[in-house]
């Protein structure tokens, strides 16, 4: 069903849906962005329309809600092993098409990747109801169309924005809510984007070659690339992470385990005890970012990794556009089929 | 829902030293284990880290583990009759079927032992499951030899050479890189060998050059990868190179695979 509501009827929908669900979407935060008198748009927990930034990309994904940066998967208390319990409460996610793809990757690594299913990410995963917000326009450095990653049928609820109004789709049927009735049915299927400004495309995945590996396009990314992560703590398709231990007291045996994010690019990922390390040149991390976003993932998947969200050009201090190198990679492909 | 990272408690058997630096835990264990997987053992508060099975039978296993870190500190205060947190066994293993009825040669440099001293003592034991067996070993000094009474065992079923880096005063044996032994082998009828090498990076790669300068087929030839392997079930990414997940699909690999596996 399909309906048109004010602010206020929203509001009234929202505050009845908190009481089954969390709500998180994009929000401004003032002030809090990377550079003076900037504004962080990132994910957090909303009550209100006000709370919402729909309008804006957010800098980081939304994979922080339902992925943590830091999570505790268990303490040690005197050798036994306790799990912490996390709030069961459903969730409600807004986020755009290219996120919800994105999760589809997640998925992927997470459920699908080996035999396993990794327990942590399936308790919360289990809780996500989405709502898709309507994605036209894009922005400034999206390439989602590309990427094949500009629609997507997976969600529970869509919304528009429509000046004052709001346009409401509702999927799944626990969230056809009385609140809804005082707004004016009407139909309503969201609409996707078409073409980005930003184009890639994709060098073909058989033909990217190990002489790729040693071109001089990635000595490039050793000078440019200061190795600081940024691009893979706002990627929604970036999924690594560490295992780290922490000893709260010795005396008492007591301590805990956790996982935090990992970042390929930065320093010690690939470091093994002894201190032997792969890939020590930034450039090489940038390659292994590369191949794994549009050529490892899809050997295993059937579909690329990257979705094109773009938060990796908008976040990199160094202005590296991934976009670009997408772009460059494809050329020198291309020209050493020509060359064959 | 079933947790695969929460790890288990097992007794603590035996502690050998090997070296200075290495110490064998024998650990009570029951269950399938293949030779050349690997656990991931941890100690409460302090850190966990994939270390390679060096040897089981139906209620233990050993593990080689060599003093390099903060937790491999911590283990080695352990007692026989303490506990150490595990869970595993990960990775592939060597499936010592490929190599029925072969001419086998197994290659190992320094710590890269412990991963095949299952197989090797399996070959050792059943020598009538292949043709032939020899054992290439490399330390860097007498003092680094790991499994000294196995590879005098071992010397006496099949044929052993074993080098140091750098020898010390009194030392008899052969000295030199490993690499620069490979003529010690039996190379006659090289197309029908099959070969496992394990090492440091660096040694594989040499190793491997070096047996296919001399004829070895790539397909008959076996390595084993060391890397960080921070969950072991292919979702954390340390061990990932190219599409390949080292936790899942190895860490054994064919040479066809692994010559294509670059970091």
């Amino acid at each position: 069903m399909g309906y048109r509501l004010t602010s206020q009827q929203f509001d009234n929908y929202l505050t009845q849906l908190s009481i089954k669900y969390q709500l998180f979407a994009p929000q401004r935060k003032s002030g809090k962005g990377s550079f003076s008198d900037t504004d962080l748009i990132s994910y957090g927990p909303v009550t209100s329309y006000e709370d919402m930034e729909l309008q804006e990309k957010s800098a980081y994904s939304p994979k922080e809600v339902f992925y943590p940066i830091r999570e505790t998967l268990f303490q040690f208390i005197n050798n036994k092993i306790v799990e912490p319990e996390i709030d069961t409460k459903p969730i409600i996610l807004f986020l755009r098409p290219c996120d919800i793809n994105g999760i589809k990757r997640l998925d992927a690594m997470f459920l699908k990747n080996g035999s396993e299913q990794d327990y942590y990410y399936l308790r919360r995963r289990k809780l996500l109801k989405f709502v898709l917000i309507e994605c036209i326009e894009g922005f400034d450095s999206c390439f989602c169309v590309s990427m094949n990653a500009n629609k997507t049928e997976e969600y529970d609820a869509a919304i528009r924005i429509e000046g004052e109004e709001i346009l409401w789709k509702v999927k799944d049927q626990d969230l056809e809510l009385e609140e809804l009735k005082l707004g004016v049915t009407q139909d309503f299927e969201p609409q996707f984007i078409q073409e980005n400004k930003v184009k890639v495309t994709i060098p073909l995945v058989e033909a990217v070659t190990k002489e790729t590996f040693n071109h001089e396009l990635w000595k490039e990314y050793t000078s440019r690339c200061i190795g600081c992560g940024r691009c893979n703590a706002v990627c929604i398709s970036c999924s690594c992470f560490s295992m780290q231990d922490v000893q709260v007291s010795k005396e008492h045996n007591i301590g805990e385990r956790r996982r935090v994010w990992a970042s390929c690019h930065v320093d010690g990922f690939t470091n093994m005890a002894g201190g032997h390390q792969f890939r020590d040149k930034n450039g090489d991390r940038m390659r292994f970012k590369t191949m794994h976003k549009i050529n490892d993932f899809y050997k295993r998947f059937g579909y690329h990794m990257c979705v094109g969200c773009g938060r990796c050009d908008d976040i990199c201090p160094e202005y590296i556009s991934f976009s670009k190198c997408i772009n460059k990679l494809n050329e020198i492909v291309m020209e050493g089929q020509k060359d064959e | 829902m079933n947790n695969p990272y929460l790890p288990k408690l097992y007794k603590i058997l035996n502690i050998k030293a090997e070296t200075a630096m290495d110490v064998t835990y024998k650990v009570e264990y029951e269950g399938h284990v293949i030779g050349g997987q690997f656990m991931e053992i941890s100690i409460p508060g302090v850190g966990e880290a994939p270390i390679s099975i060096s040897d089981f039978d139906d209620t233990s296993m050993d593990l080689t583990i060599r003093k390099v870190g903060r937790l491999t500190d911590c283990i080695f205060d352990l007692k026989v009759g303490d506990s150490l947190f595990m869970r595993g066994p990960y990775g592939n293993g060597f499936d010592l079927n490929q190599f029925k009825g072969k001419d086998v040669v197994i290659i190992a440099g320094g710590t890269g032992l412990a991963p095949v001293k299952n197989p090797i003592r399996y070959f050792a034991n059943n020598p009538s499951s292949i043709k032939q067996l020899e054992i290439l070993l490399g330390f860097k000094t007498p003092k680094d030899i790991l499994f000294p009474q196995e590879i005098e065992e071992w010397s006496k079923q099949c044929h052993v050479y074993l080098t140091v880096d750098q020898p010390v005063e009194g030392w008899e044996g052969k000295t030199g890189l490993i690499t620069t032994h490979v003529n010690s082998l039996d190379l006659s009828d090289v197309d029908n060998k099959v070969a496992i090498v394990v090492g440091p990076p660096i040694m594989m790669k040499f190793m491997t050059l070096e047996l296919l300068k001399r004829g070895f087929q790539e397909e008959n030839i076996w390595v084993s990868f060391e890397r960080k392997m921070s969950c072991g079930i292919g979702k954390c990414g340390h061990c990932k190179i190219d599409e390949t997940y080292v936790c899942l699909e190895g860490p054994v690999f064919n040479y066809v695979k692994a010559k294509n596996l670059l970091d």
